[in-house]
């Protein structure tokens, strides 16, 4: 049990929404590049099956995972390397 | 339903009664589409939460619990928010959304954590090392404060669908 009986969750200030498949290791190259950064982000697990992730496809206009949602600056994107790149960019050091 | 011998009894639950607070818990919450992480205090900051407590996807009391629940109608305004939980992965919960057509949200507790807090525990007898939650619904006001609370006494015991539409109609 890890759970306290305060309030548990930070969902609402995370700022940027990563929706990614469970083991996909491109998604986890990106959730590991936001934790470097210390980024608090929300993941959004979805449906293995390509053709049903819908709501991946509403957001980016495709239905291929990594995708983050960055509410800060306005930016979606997909592609681990690109977004890899992106968050350097946005977040790294100079 | 009268049966001709005594259904298994489960004794008396500590639970949190009408007027306590309902523990927070954060749990994957799963939708048709996706499941995150979410808390029960991020859904009771927008309005009342009824939160039903029901035995793993795939057995018959979830089916009879859910399409009862959905025939009602429960939640589909803005006023009430119905979500369900069980010890089922967030893969099933998915398949049970899927192809019950229902419209609601299931937080999915593989590892029991959560009705722990509740003290509504049940092991299952012949599958060991399983346990998940009795049956219950508790109504969950935005200050996070029960308002009605149930928990089965009995296995296999449903909620008091009535009792509960009354306790919404109180809200």
């Amino acid at each position: 049990m890890s759970e306290s009986t305060t309030d548990a969750s930070d969902e609402g200030d995370a700022t940027i929404t990563l929706y990614r498949l469970q083991a996909c290791p491109f998604c986890e190259r990106v959730a590991r590049t936001l934790s470097e950064y210390d980024l608090d982000y929300q993941s959004r697990f979805v449906e293995p099956l390509h053709s049903e992730r819908n709501a991946v496809k509403r957001v980016s206009g495709q239905r291929a995972v990594p995708v983050i949602v960055d509410d800060r600056t306005g930016v979606t994107m997909s592609e681990s390397e690109r977004i890899v790149q992106y968050l350097d960019r946005t977040y790294g050091e100079a | 339903m009268e049966l001709p011998f005594d259904v298994v009894d489960l004794g008396p639950a500590e639970h949190p009664q009408s007027g306590e607070a309902a523990p927070d818990f954060e749990r994957p919450l799963v939708t048709d589409e996706y499941w995150e992480d979410v808390a029960l205090s991020d859904l009771t900051a927008d309005g009342p939460v009824l939160l039903v407590f029901f035995p793993m996807d795939g057995s018959f009391p979830a089916t009879y619990i859910w399409n009862e629940i959905t025939e009602r109608g429960w939640g589909s305004g803005d006023d009430l928010t119905v979500v369900g939980l069980s010890i089922s992965s967030p893969y099933e919960h998915k398949d049970f959304i899927a192809e019950a057509a229902l419209p609601y949200r299931l937080f999915s507790d593989p590892q029991n954590g959560v009705a722990e807090t509740y003290g509504i525990v049940h092991d299952l007898d012949g599958m060991a090392g399983v346990s998940e939650p009795r049956p219950a619904a508790f109504l969950i006001d935005g200050d996070r404060t029960v308002e009605y609370a149930w928990v089965a006494a009995e296995w296999p015991e449903f909620p008091d669908y009535d009792a509960i539409a009354a306790a919404i109609g109180d809200l």
